[in-house]
Protein backbone atom coordinates (compact mmCIF):
# COMPACT_ATOMS: atom_id res chain seq x y z
CA UNK A 1 0.00 0.00 0.00
CA UNK A 2 0.87 3.51 -0.53
CA UNK A 3 1.86 6.02 1.57
CA UNK A 4 -1.14 8.55 0.25
CA UNK A 5 -4.78 9.44 1.36
CA UNK A 6 -6.52 6.54 -0.09
CA UNK A 7 -6.23 2.74 1.14
CA UNK A 8 -6.22 0.05 -1.57
CA UNK A 9 -9.90 -1.01 -0.04
CA UNK A 10 -11.06 2.46 -0.90
CA UNK A 11 -9.64 1.78 -4.10
CA UNK A 12 -10.60 -1.52 -5.48
CA UNK A 13 -14.21 -0.11 -3.82
CA UNK A 14 -14.15 2.72 -6.43
CA UNK A 15 -12.29 0.85 -9.10
CA UNK A 16 -14.89 0.26 -11.84
CA UNK A 17 -16.32 3.59 -11.03
CA UNK A 18 -13.17 4.97 -12.33
CA UNK A 19 -12.69 3.28 -14.97
CA UNK A 20 -16.31 4.10 -15.76
CA UNK A 21 -15.65 7.64 -15.28
CA UNK A 22 -18.38 7.94 -13.43
CA UNK A 23 -16.05 9.68 -10.30
CA UNK A 24 -15.80 13.51 -9.22
CA UNK A 25 -12.78 14.79 -10.56
CA UNK A 26 -11.09 15.11 -7.18
CA UNK A 27 -11.41 11.61 -5.93
CA UNK A 28 -10.73 9.95 -9.72
CA UNK A 29 -7.66 12.05 -9.31
CA UNK A 30 -6.95 10.45 -6.18
CA UNK A 31 -7.15 7.13 -7.66
CA UNK A 32 -4.77 7.85 -9.91
CA UNK A 33 -2.07 8.52 -7.13
CA UNK A 34 -2.41 5.97 -5.82
CA UNK A 35 -2.21 3.52 -8.72
CA UNK A 36 1.31 5.34 -9.41
CA UNK A 37 2.38 3.84 -6.00
CA UNK A 38 0.75 1.15 -5.46
CA UNK A 39 1.95 -1.93 -7.99
CA UNK A 40 -0.99 -4.20 -6.49
CA UNK A 41 -3.81 -1.83 -7.08
CA UNK A 42 -2.34 -0.62 -10.42
CA UNK A 43 -2.12 -4.45 -11.75
CA UNK A 44 -5.82 -5.32 -10.63
CA UNK A 45 -6.80 -1.80 -12.88
CA UNK A 46 -4.84 -3.36 -15.37
CA UNK A 47 -6.30 -6.37 -15.34
CA UNK A 48 -9.28 -5.19 -15.19
CA UNK A 49 -9.15 -2.66 -18.01
CA UNK A 50 -7.82 -5.28 -20.25
CA UNK A 51 -11.05 -7.42 -19.18
CA UNK A 52 -13.28 -4.66 -20.22
CA UNK A 53 -11.37 -3.90 -23.74
CA UNK A 54 -11.85 -7.73 -24.42
CA UNK A 55 -16.00 -7.34 -23.01
CA UNK A 56 -16.26 -4.34 -25.12
CA UNK A 57 -14.64 -6.35 -28.87
CA UNK A 58 -17.57 -8.74 -28.25
CA UNK A 59 -19.79 -5.55 -29.58
CA UNK A 60 -18.22 -5.75 -32.90
CA UNK A 61 -19.72 -8.13 -35.53
CA UNK A 62 -20.54 -8.64 -38.86
CA UNK A 63 -24.18 -8.21 -40.12
CA UNK A 64 -25.31 -11.16 -42.20
CA UNK A 65 -26.03 -10.59 -45.51
CA UNK A 66 -29.34 -11.41 -45.48
CA UNK A 67 -30.11 -8.91 -42.41
CA UNK A 68 -28.40 -6.44 -45.28
CA UNK A 69 -31.08 -7.56 -47.68
CA UNK A 70 -33.87 -7.68 -45.15
CA UNK A 71 -32.99 -3.75 -44.21
CA UNK A 72 -32.49 -3.00 -48.08
CA UNK A 73 -35.55 -4.14 -48.69
CA UNK A 74 -37.71 -2.40 -45.81
CA UNK A 75 -36.06 0.52 -46.82
CA UNK A 76 -37.12 0.60 -50.34
CA UNK A 77 -40.97 0.22 -48.83
CA UNK A 78 -40.08 3.98 -46.88
CA UNK B 1 -33.35 30.12 -30.15
CA UNK B 2 -33.52 27.12 -32.36
CA UNK B 3 -30.84 24.10 -32.54
CA UNK B 4 -28.33 24.81 -35.86
CA UNK B 5 -29.48 21.85 -37.19
CA UNK B 6 -32.99 22.52 -36.27
CA UNK B 7 -35.71 21.18 -38.67
CA UNK B 8 -33.21 20.88 -41.28
CA UNK B 9 -34.24 16.82 -42.15
CA UNK B 10 -37.56 18.22 -43.11
CA UNK B 11 -36.15 21.22 -45.29
CA UNK B 12 -34.94 17.73 -46.97
CA UNK B 13 -36.98 16.12 -49.89
CA UNK B 14 -38.25 12.70 -49.32
CA UNK B 15 -36.05 10.82 -51.66
CA UNK B 16 -33.06 12.84 -49.95
CA UNK B 17 -33.79 12.13 -46.68
CA UNK B 18 -34.38 8.53 -47.47
CA UNK B 19 -30.83 8.10 -49.32
CA UNK B 20 -29.17 9.82 -45.87
CA UNK B 21 -31.12 7.44 -44.29
CA UNK B 22 -30.27 4.53 -46.03
CA UNK B 23 -26.48 5.42 -46.33
CA UNK B 24 -26.25 6.15 -42.47
CA UNK B 25 -28.31 2.59 -41.70
CA UNK B 26 -25.71 0.60 -44.35
CA UNK B 27 -22.36 2.37 -42.49
CA UNK B 28 -23.63 1.25 -39.18
CA UNK B 29 -25.39 -2.12 -39.69
CA UNK B 30 -22.49 -3.78 -38.71
CA UNK B 31 -22.56 -1.64 -35.47
CA UNK B 32 -26.05 -2.39 -34.95
CA UNK B 33 -26.35 -5.63 -35.28
CA UNK B 34 -23.10 -6.44 -33.22
CA UNK B 35 -25.04 -4.21 -30.22
CA UNK B 36 -28.18 -6.34 -31.06
CA UNK B 37 -26.59 -9.69 -30.63
CA UNK B 38 -24.79 -8.41 -27.48
CA UNK B 39 -28.00 -7.05 -25.85
CA UNK B 40 -30.24 -10.03 -27.62
CA UNK B 41 -27.40 -12.93 -27.07
CA UNK B 42 -29.63 -14.76 -30.08
CA UNK B 43 -28.52 -13.75 -34.23
CA UNK B 44 -32.26 -14.59 -35.07
CA UNK B 45 -33.62 -12.28 -32.08
CA UNK B 46 -30.83 -9.76 -33.11
CA UNK B 47 -31.82 -9.55 -36.96
CA UNK B 48 -35.84 -8.73 -36.08
CA UNK B 49 -34.35 -5.82 -33.04
CA UNK B 50 -32.36 -4.51 -35.92
CA UNK B 51 -34.96 -4.44 -38.53
CA UNK B 52 -37.54 -3.50 -36.19
CA UNK B 53 -35.23 -0.62 -34.85
CA UNK B 54 -34.83 0.38 -38.70
CA UNK B 55 -38.30 0.75 -39.67
CA UNK B 56 -39.27 2.56 -35.97
CA UNK B 57 -36.42 4.94 -36.58
CA UNK B 58 -37.80 5.71 -40.34
CA UNK B 59 -40.93 6.81 -39.04
CA UNK B 60 -39.86 9.46 -36.83
CA UNK B 61 -36.68 10.43 -39.26
CA UNK B 62 -39.33 13.36 -40.46
CA UNK B 63 -39.34 14.87 -36.85
CA UNK B 64 -35.70 14.48 -35.81
CA UNK B 65 -34.58 17.89 -35.58
CA UNK B 66 -30.61 17.02 -36.07
CA UNK B 67 -29.73 14.95 -39.48
CA UNK B 68 -26.46 14.51 -37.81
CA UNK B 69 -27.62 13.16 -34.56
CA UNK B 70 -29.03 10.48 -36.22
CA UNK B 71 -26.43 8.05 -35.41
CA UNK B 72 -26.96 8.28 -31.62
CA UNK B 73 -30.38 8.55 -32.43
CA UNK B 74 -30.52 4.93 -34.16
CA UNK B 75 -28.26 3.24 -30.96
CA UNK B 76 -30.92 5.00 -28.68
CA UNK B 77 -34.12 3.31 -31.19
CA UNK B 78 -31.85 -0.18 -31.15
CA UNK B 79 -31.83 -0.62 -27.24
CA UNK B 80 -35.33 0.84 -26.53
CA UNK B 81 -36.49 -1.57 -29.07
CA UNK B 82 -34.64 -4.53 -27.56
CA UNK B 83 -36.21 -3.52 -23.98
CA UNK B 84 -39.98 -2.70 -25.44
CA UNK B 85 -39.68 -6.89 -27.01
CA UNK B 86 -38.20 -8.08 -23.71
CA UNK B 87 -41.47 -5.86 -21.62
CA UNK B 88 -43.84 -7.07 -24.29
CA UNK B 89 -42.73 -10.28 -24.50
CA UNK B 90 -42.47 -10.84 -20.92
CA UNK B 91 -39.08 -13.00 -21.77
CA UNK B 92 -36.50 -14.17 -19.19
CA UNK B 93 -35.63 -10.12 -18.44
CA UNK B 94 -38.75 -9.67 -16.65
CA UNK B 95 -39.26 -12.94 -14.99
CA UNK B 96 -35.70 -13.84 -13.72
CA UNK B 97 -35.90 -9.90 -12.38
CA UNK B 98 -38.42 -11.56 -9.71
CA UNK B 99 -37.37 -15.41 -9.25
CA UNK B 100 -34.21 -15.48 -10.13
CA UNK B 101 -32.05 -16.35 -6.73
CA UNK B 102 -28.79 -15.24 -8.14
CA UNK B 103 -30.54 -11.84 -8.60
CA UNK B 104 -32.57 -11.79 -4.96
CA UNK B 105 -29.63 -13.22 -3.07
CA UNK B 106 -26.65 -10.91 -3.42
CA UNK B 107 -24.40 -13.30 -1.51
CA UNK B 108 -24.94 -15.76 -4.13
CA UNK B 109 -22.23 -13.58 -6.10
CA UNK B 110 -21.29 -10.32 -3.93
CA UNK B 111 -17.99 -9.43 -4.87
CA UNK B 112 -16.55 -12.39 -7.07
CA UNK B 113 -13.09 -11.19 -8.53
CA UNK B 114 -11.13 -12.98 -11.06
CA UNK B 115 -8.05 -10.78 -10.12
CA UNK B 116 -8.30 -12.16 -6.61
CA UNK B 117 -8.73 -15.95 -8.08
CA UNK B 118 -5.92 -15.07 -10.27
CA UNK B 119 -3.49 -13.01 -8.55
CA UNK B 120 -0.11 -13.93 -7.12
CA UNK B 121 2.24 -11.09 -5.71
CA UNK B 122 5.31 -10.52 -6.51
CA UNK B 123 5.23 -11.60 -10.23
CA UNK B 124 6.30 -9.71 -12.96
CA UNK B 125 3.26 -8.94 -15.17
CA UNK B 126 3.82 -10.14 -18.35
CA UNK B 127 4.45 -13.39 -16.64
CA UNK B 128 1.53 -13.29 -14.48
CA UNK B 129 -1.48 -15.86 -14.50
CA UNK B 130 -3.84 -13.24 -14.57
CA UNK B 131 -1.57 -12.21 -17.82
CA UNK B 132 -1.93 -16.03 -19.71
CA UNK B 133 -5.72 -15.92 -18.34
CA UNK B 134 -6.51 -12.91 -20.69
CA UNK B 135 -4.25 -14.35 -23.79
CA UNK B 136 -5.88 -17.52 -23.22
CA UNK B 137 -9.71 -16.28 -23.32
CA UNK B 138 -11.73 -16.81 -26.65
CA UNK B 139 -13.85 -14.21 -27.47
CA UNK B 140 -15.98 -17.23 -27.60
CA UNK B 141 -15.89 -17.76 -23.77
CA UNK B 142 -16.42 -14.47 -23.44
CA UNK B 143 -19.61 -14.46 -25.83
CA UNK B 144 -20.80 -17.80 -23.55
CA UNK B 145 -20.37 -16.03 -20.40
CA UNK B 146 -22.40 -13.08 -21.32
CA UNK B 147 -25.22 -14.94 -22.70
CA UNK B 148 -24.73 -16.74 -19.21
CA UNK B 149 -26.17 -13.41 -17.00
CA UNK B 150 -29.70 -12.64 -16.12
CA UNK B 151 -30.93 -10.32 -18.97
CA UNK B 152 -31.61 -7.39 -16.10
CA UNK B 153 -27.88 -7.88 -15.49
CA UNK B 154 -26.23 -8.50 -19.20
CA UNK B 155 -27.97 -5.54 -20.26
CA UNK B 156 -26.65 -3.41 -18.03
CA UNK B 157 -23.53 -4.71 -18.57
CA UNK B 158 -23.82 -4.41 -22.01
CA UNK B 159 -25.08 -1.21 -22.36
CA UNK B 160 -22.17 0.21 -20.01
CA UNK B 161 -19.09 -2.03 -21.32
CA UNK B 162 -19.94 -2.54 -24.49
CA UNK B 163 -21.97 0.39 -25.80
CA UNK B 164 -20.05 3.25 -23.14
CA UNK B 165 -23.13 4.70 -21.97
CA UNK B 166 -22.78 6.65 -18.48
CA UNK B 167 -25.01 5.64 -15.56
CA UNK B 168 -27.12 7.80 -16.30
CA UNK B 169 -27.92 7.22 -19.36
CA UNK B 170 -28.43 3.81 -18.66
CA UNK B 171 -31.31 4.97 -15.87
CA UNK B 172 -32.68 7.13 -18.30
CA UNK B 173 -32.76 4.00 -21.07
CA UNK B 174 -34.38 1.23 -18.80
CA UNK B 175 -36.16 3.75 -16.42
CA UNK B 176 -34.64 2.69 -13.35
CA UNK B 177 -32.69 4.49 -10.29
CA UNK B 178 -29.06 5.24 -10.76
CA UNK B 179 -28.64 2.74 -7.79
CA UNK B 180 -30.58 0.33 -9.59
CA UNK B 181 -27.96 0.72 -12.81
CA UNK B 182 -25.17 0.53 -10.11
CA UNK B 183 -25.98 -2.49 -8.34
CA UNK B 184 -26.95 -4.25 -11.50
CA UNK B 185 -23.67 -3.55 -13.12
CA UNK B 186 -21.68 -4.77 -10.03
CA UNK B 187 -23.71 -7.60 -9.91
CA UNK B 188 -23.31 -8.17 -13.29
CA UNK B 189 -19.67 -8.03 -13.47
CA UNK B 190 -18.92 -10.24 -10.39
CA UNK B 191 -21.08 -12.96 -12.39
CA UNK B 192 -19.50 -12.43 -15.32
CA UNK B 193 -16.49 -13.04 -13.76
CA UNK B 194 -17.33 -16.04 -11.75
CA UNK B 195 -18.80 -17.67 -15.10
CA UNK B 196 -14.90 -16.64 -17.37
CA UNK B 197 -13.27 -18.72 -14.10
CA UNK B 198 -15.70 -21.43 -13.94
CA UNK B 199 -15.54 -21.61 -17.97
CA UNK B 200 -11.50 -21.34 -17.43
CA UNK B 201 -11.38 -23.90 -15.11
CA UNK B 202 -13.58 -26.40 -17.54
CA UNK B 203 -11.27 -25.43 -20.23
CA UNK B 204 -7.82 -25.98 -18.25
CA UNK B 205 -6.63 -22.61 -18.50
CA UNK B 206 -6.44 -22.25 -14.51
CA UNK B 207 -5.53 -25.02 -11.89
CA UNK B 208 -8.25 -26.94 -10.94
CA UNK B 209 -8.93 -25.70 -7.61
CA UNK B 210 -11.73 -25.27 -5.55
CA UNK B 211 -13.17 -22.10 -6.58
CA UNK B 212 -16.18 -19.76 -4.51
CA UNK B 213 -18.65 -21.76 -6.41
CA UNK B 214 -17.91 -24.82 -4.46
CA UNK B 215 -16.48 -23.37 -1.44
CA UNK B 216 -17.87 -20.27 -0.99
CA UNK B 217 -14.88 -18.75 0.35
CA UNK B 218 -12.36 -16.60 -1.38
CA UNK B 219 -8.68 -17.94 -1.49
Amino acid sequence: MSSDALRCEEVIEHLFEYLDRELEHVKSTEIERHLEHCRECFSRAEFEKRLRERVRATGEAVAPPRLRQRVQRLIARF
Amino acid sequence: MPHPGADKSKSLGRRERRELFERTVDRLMDRLYGAALRLAGDPDDAEDIVAEAVAKAWDGFGDLRDPGSLEGWLFRILNNTFISACRRRRTRAQVEQHTDPEIDDPSVIADFSLFEKLHQPFLLWWGTPEERFLNDLLREDLQRALNALPDAFRVVVILVEVQGHTYEEVADLLEIPIGTVRSRLSRGRSLLQRHLWDLAREEGMVPDTPGPTDSGSQP
